[in-house]
């Protein structure tokens, strides 16, 4: 089994370069193939979760034995926490790739746009496998360079603003992480994050661990988009094309912002307080300022930028909380419990702001604007589109039985039982204010009739579109059976399992 | 030590004129001074004082070898460079066309 | 885009060959000195836009030129994986694993698979920074007249 794991990079990355040459002269090929090759991605890892032993699969590549109990190769690894990430990014890119087959019909250069697409898909699988800091970064840029190229789609004045700031601020995160890793190797002479792991267990030169773990948390922060490193994410988000932004926000900050910090914090430095606390403290920042942001906005992909921000705070409050309460050696089971609602919160959130930006790119297609004082009154003439965006809203502002409910009451209780009181509050005060603006968005979008004008000529959207929106708000009603133990145990205690038996990722890899 | 400042120095030489500079393009170049500084303290590292070329030689038999991995390394985020430098060129070009100027204080669409 | 005086003409007609060459050299030699795919690849690109610059050429050339390097490009990057996968499917069944007999060290078909790889990094860096170039060149004589 562990000889598929080079297919989630070998599979998108020959996909994305036999779009250029046959797609020239084959009409529609780029789109058959790129919706091919994620259908079997995700058929891929469907294998991989049920066919899951709990160990993690390794494979070295170019067939280099350790020498001496010193891996040389590079690996790729697969263990709990890896699939469940691949199981976000490939559902996703395969219910945006078939979403893009009808929304790029007015666009031209639709290979370049499938090409990158598939690109970025290879980039942010090999992230979640490699098993090696520099591949980690190779493969961060491939994806980061394909998006950079992807949110200036559109070649329009905002789109390209919004791209060259991403792109200053994305290579200052690049040249931070590039520094954090050479520093890395410096001191541990390897780069294997199990060996270095092992290496730095041992360590001594706590003021060493710091300076890199400050560098590194500042990459992956301004990748991951935290407060106060958010500056690029509502121009980037916002100007990308819908089923783009779906995948910038839905997952490539997950894969690699999130997914990067958990491996490297828990995974390979020794898990110290002081970085658990500044962590937990750039989530709850992100949680509260980005909500109180995305109130203000009118735009409506804007206003799902900055929720995407604070809902990340979400995410990385529940995982730091767990980071707390396991360096200060306290309850293992509120720290499983934290961090297990910071992952099904990932991957909830992995549904539904990818639902909302696909509604907010039908109702662009429709009506050409994202302004919701221009809109109005959609309910009527869009129906597939409404009902969705309502799902998906009451699934992001909590509402039960929808997904977020569970995962936000997941977070709540693990912070009231860590005694977090402060922060149990901020998730249950923010969990109202994002109540507050979806209800904005669905009134002045949806119902409000005032604003309406010439609804006659706006219609539902082709079936593609349809099809992947029906699909996502499904998730986001059936992701909520996660909770139940016997669905639980197969996607989401492997991945918790990984994070919380830290200190065991190295010695499993490495065998010692 | 006295190189390992110097990197330190081109990095801050790049940081200034990222923060400082208003025409994009002088943003572009320091960008890549940073990145650079970065290659410079990553070779750095593999440097072994009076190492000899890891090659296998009749002629060369021991003794301490310069470190090869940081060289490949550096070769190959020399390429990721290239791929992002000619990116944001590409955008640069036509933030001139879009805009007429390279001035970022009148590249301001996007607020709030 | 306009041609150069004669005296450019004639001195990039014949360095250009010269440094397609040394390029080729680079590449083929990439397991035994300092050099292979990346650098190689540039000096062949270098050749190209040498040629480009001096001669000049109008849209039309220049778009044909650019698809044609963009299709080699994509080619051989594909050949490349090609390789890599061929290498999950004989041997030790491992992805990039070098399935080819080493030969002697030091001789010019030697290392396995090494230089194929080499040769077609090459093709796929110089194909690639010629399309850059191109690229940057078509938009400025097409757009920002």
């Amino acid at each position: 089994m562990s000889q598929l794991i080079p297919l989630f990079v070998i599979i998108p990355l020959v996909a994305a370069f036999l779009i250029p040459i046959i797609g020239k002269f084959l009409e529609g090929f780029q789109k058959v193939l790129t919706s091919v090759a994620f259908l079997s991605l995700s058929v891929l890892t469907v294998y991989f979760i049920c066919a899951g032993t709990g160990e993690p699969l390794l494979y070295t590549v170019g067939g280099w034995e350790p020498v001496r109990g010193i891996p040389i190769a590079i690996y790729l690894v697969a263990d709990g926490l890896s699939i469940f990430m691949l199981a976000i990014t490939s559902v996703v890119g395969f219910l945006v790739s078939v979403y893009s087959i009808s929304y790029l019909n007015r666009f031209t250069a639709q290979n370049n746009f499938f090409a990158l697409l598939c690109l970025m898909m290879g980039g942010m699988n090999g992230v979640v496998l490699s098993g090696d800091l520099f591949n980690l970064f190779v493969f961060m840029e491939i994806a980061v360079i394909a998006s950079y190229a992807l949110v200036a789609f559109g070649i329009e004045k905002q789109e390209l603003e919004a791209s060259f700031k991403y792109q200053v601020l994305g290579g200052i995160a690049s040249v931070l992480i590039l520094f954090g890793v050479t520093m890395l190797y410096w001191k541990t002479k390897t780069l294997n994050i199990a060996d270095a792991g092992n290496i730095l267990r041992t360590s001594q030169d706590k003021s060493f661990v710091v300076f890199t773990q400050l560098f590194l948390i500042t990459g992956f922060g301004l990748k991951a988009a935290l407060i106060p490193f958010h500056a690029w994410l509502p121009d980037a988000h916002s100007s990308a094309p819908s089923p783009i932004s779906a995948m910038l926000s839905g997952v490539l900050i997950k894969a690699i912002g999130i997914y990067a910090i958990i491996r490297l914090f828990f995974n390979m430095f020794t898990l110290s307080d002081e970085m658990a606390v500044t962590i937990t403290a750039l989530g709850a920042v992100s949680m509260v300022l980005g909500s109180f942001l995305a109130m203000y906005q009118w735009d409506i992909k804007r206003m799902l930028a900055f929720s995407s921000i604070s809902q990340v705070g979400y995410i990385v409050t529940g995982i730091g909380m767990g980071m707390i309460i396991l360096a200060r050696n306290g309850d293992q089971r509120v720290a499983a419990l934290a961090i297990s609602g910071g992952l099904f919160h990932m991957i909830n959130h992995a549904a539904f702001k990818g639902l909302l930006f696909l509604n907010a790119g039908a109702i662009e297609h429709e009506t050409h604007t994202r302004n919701m004082k221009s809109l109005g009154g959609l309910s009527r003439s869009m129906p597939i589109t409404a009902s969705t965006s309502m799902g998906a809203s009451l699934a992001i502002s909590g509402v039960p039985p929808f997904n977020g409910f569970f995962s936000k009451l997941i977070i709540i209780i693990a912070a009231i039982q860590g005694k977090f009181y402060l922060l149990a509050a901020l998730a249950v005060l923010i969990s109202i204010v994002t109540l507050a603006y979806f209800m904005k968005f669905q009134k002045y979008t949806f119902f409000n009739r005032q604003g309406a004008r010439d609804r006659k000529k706006i219609k539902e959207v082709p079936f593609a579109m349809c099809f992947s929106m029906i699909v996502l708000a499904v998730l986001c009603l059936g992701l909520s059976l996660l909770i139940f133990p016997g669905i639980r145990e197969v996607v989401l205690d492997p991945a918790v399992r990984v994070i919380m038996n830290a200190s065991e990722y190295a010695p499993s890899i490495t065998g010692f | 030590m006295i190189l390992y400042l110097l990197c330190f120095l081109l990095f801050l030489i790049g940081l200034y004129g990222v923060i400082t500079r208003r025409n994009v393009i002088k943003i572009v170049i320091g960008l890549v001074f940073m990145e650079f500084s970065v290659f410079l303290l990553l070779v750095l590292v593999g440097y072994v004082e009076g190492g000899e070329a890891p090659i296998l030689d009749e002629t060369i038999v021991s003794g301490p070898f310069v470190d090869p991995l940081p060289q490949a390394m550096v070769l190959t985020a020399i390429v990721i460079g290239l791929a992002s430098n000619a990116m944001l060129l590409a955008i640069a070009i036509r933030l001139y066309k879009k805009y007429g100027t390279f001035d970022i204080r009148k590249i301001n669409e996007l607020k709030g | 885009m306009k041609g150069m005086s004669v005296i450019v003409k004639k001195v990039a007609q014949l360095l250009s060959g010269l440094i397609f060459m040394y390029g080729v050299y680079i590449i083929t030699h990439g397991h035994l000195t300092p050099g292979g795919g990346f650098a190689g690849g540039a000096l062949l690109a270098g050749s190209m836009i040498l040629l480009v610059l001096a001669f000049g050429s109008d849209v039309m050339g220049l778009k044909k030129r650019e698809t044609g390097s963009s299709i080699i490009e994509n080619s051989a990057i594909l050949v490349f994986i090609l390789f890599a996968t061929i290498a999950m499917l004989v041997g030790t069944r491992v992805f990039f694993h070098n399935f080819l007999p080493g030969g002697t060290l030091g001789e010019l078909i030697s290392a396995g698979v090494i230089p194929l790889y080499n040769i077609f990094v090459g093709m796929e860096v110089g194909a690639a920074l010629f399309t850059i170039f191109l690229a940057l060149v078509i938009y400025k004589e097409e757009v920002l007249k």
